[in-house]
């Protein structure tokens, strides 16, 4: 093993950080607009509501990325009617695939998350929310939304680092992200062991840091006071807030 | 009895004497299995094409049993040189830079390679009957490679990753176009079908496959056949460097095909052309 090529392809590699990040906060601010309406709808009692969401997340969580990925970039090129309206000029990119796919496959899997998080609220609460007169959108976003959002946030931090690994599935469509490049790279070098261990290191700085954020999110949204030794900057910036 | 006394020597000298006493020799042979007619899966799944069907002839002449089985381009020199299996039969030339990793048997066959351009590109016309050797470089030849990088300038060319035609694409045109890398060259003709890039440069053949099915009518071949400088002298069969009697066993097997005409028969038979090694 070559300690020296593998800080040579880490410095390389991070070349690919602005393309993965893009992908992934695209994909997971994409998903979670998605989400919200969507998981309101997959929680309520109306079959009428919830069946067609659930078939949606049925299919794309029941499906490989890859395959899903596949098929809206290798899949509507072969279709003419997409080649030759508007919609191409997303196409064609590798990117806007990418992230449709990534978005689609995200919003359905933190659909599932957030109707957990719902149907956890308890009733009573929103009888006194009710009670006191407040509009049903109202309730959704004031009352359920948050306290479900805080019962999941650990799932759905789980959804974020999982994002983020998945990312490096664009590398099949052509696109140079961090596994991209990793592969460009063991093409020239014929060190995969290096190559691949500088793309694993990166990845885990990433993952790193997003728990992180969720860890402070989480003790921030606990309501409980910040530790002050640990988080003194955490405490002011709750102050100035 | 020369023969005889080389093969003692190389058995002793190998430590491995009783070798003459053992079973048929085993060998796996991976291919990339998406090149036709150097190698393709047909719809069953089984792999055929000229890489196929010289490797089990070659077997039959060393007298051993072999096997192959498919690896994706880009991992097929790792997973040779970590013994997944014991050559690479993929239409893979021999260079220099693959060189310092792995072993390669003498050529054993010759081929080309071309751009394959959109119609409709408005691109200048050139003679795509010519043929252009990019070892020895001269005035004329680079004249030839200028005029072709002007007219590509701009584009979008896709490539099989990991391959040759990288390299040249690179060398010749990173410059000036977008350059996309592929898995497969499946994947790549697919999207120059689709418009997604503008052209490509590849292996004559599979090109050449493409642009007669039926998603081909929409490119046509551009600029001259291109062979030599970073393909090398021809296609030959990778080895771990630390198997030389395999590639003395393949050595001798492929001298032996090319010289009762079996390689020129089976080019022939893939690839309508005469593309045997020189003797």
């Amino acid at each position: 093993m070559d300690i020296a090529l593998i800080t040579e392809s880490i410095e390389t590699l991070l070349g690919g950080v602005v393309l993965t990040l893009e992908l992934t906060i695209l994909s997971l601010l994409i998903g979670f607009g998605l989400s919200v309406p969507l998981a309101f709808m997959r929680a309520s009692r109306s079959q009428w509501l919830s069946m067609p969401v659930l078939a949606y997340t049925y299919v794309f969580r029941g499906t490989p990325l890859l395959v899903q990925l596949f098929l809206i970039y290798y899949g509507l090129s072969q279709l003419a009617f997409v080649r030759e309206s508007f919609l191409w000029l997303l196409f064609r990119d590798p990117f806007y695939c990418a992230l449709l796919a990534f978005s689609l496959n995200s919003a359905a899997y933190t659909i599932e998350v957030f109707r957990g998080g719902i149907q956890s609220v308890p009733p009573g609460l929103v009888e006194a929310a009710q009670a006191i007169g407040l509009s049903p959108t109202k309730i959704r976003l004031r009352i359920v939304f948050p306290l479900a959002f805080r019962t999941v946030l650990p799932s759905y931090a789980n959804e974020v680092v999982g994002m983020i690994k998945a990312s490096s599935l664009a590398s099949t469509v052509t696109l140079l992200e961090i596994t991209g490049l990793a592969r460009k790279l063991v093409s020239e070098t014929f060190a995969p062991y290096e190559v691949f261990i500088a793309a694993g290191a990166i990845y885990l700085g990433l993952t790193f840091l997003a728990s992180r954020l969720f860890n402070l999110i989480e003790l921030h949204l606990s309501g409980a006071p910040p530790d002050k030794a640990r988080f003194p900057w955490l405490l002011k910036l709750r102050q100035a807030l | 009895m020369k023969k005889l006394m080389l093969a003692l020597a190389l058995a002793t000298t190998m430590g491995l004497a009783p070798v003459l006493a053992q079973e048929p020799m085993k060998v796996t042979i991976a291919t990339e299995g998406s090149s036709p007619p150097w190698n393709s899966t047909d719809p069953t799944g089984k792999l055929i094409g000229f890489d196929v069907d010289l490797g089990y002839e070659l077997c039959r002449r060393m007298g051993a049993t072999c096997t192959f089985v498919a690896q994706d381009w880009d991992g097929i020199i790792p997973a040779l040189t970590v013994g997944k299996y014991d050559a690479i039969m993929g239409g893979m030339s021999i260079t220099e830079k693959r060189k310092k990793t792995i072993d390669f048997s003498t050529p054993y066959a010759v081929g080309f390679n071309q751009i394959v351009m959109r119609k409709g590109l408005g691109l200048p016309p050139t003679d795509a009957k010519a043929k252009l050797n990019l070892t020895q470089m001269d005035a004329s030849k680079q004249a030839t490679i200028d005029t072709l990088r002007t007219a590509l300038s701009g584009r979008t060319l896709g490539v099989l990753r990991s391959s040759n035609s990288e390299v040249v694409v690179n060398e010749l045109f990173g410059k000036v176009a977008t350059i996309r890398s592929y898995d497969t060259n499946e994947n790549m003709t697919m999207d120059v079908a689709a418009g997604r890039v503008d052209g490509t440069l590849a292996d004559y053949f599979v090109l050449k496959t493409f642009l007669e099915s039926k998603d081909g009518d929409v490119a046509e071949f551009y600029g001259p056949m291109l062979n030599g400088g970073p393909w090398g002298p021809g296609a030959g069969i990778g080895i771990r460097k630390t198997d030389p009697q395999l590639k003395v066993a393949f050595d001798k097997a492929i001298a032996s095909a090319n010289e009762d005409g079996a390689i020129m028969a089976l080019t022939e038979k893939w690839f309508g052309m005469d593309m045997s090694p020189p003797k």
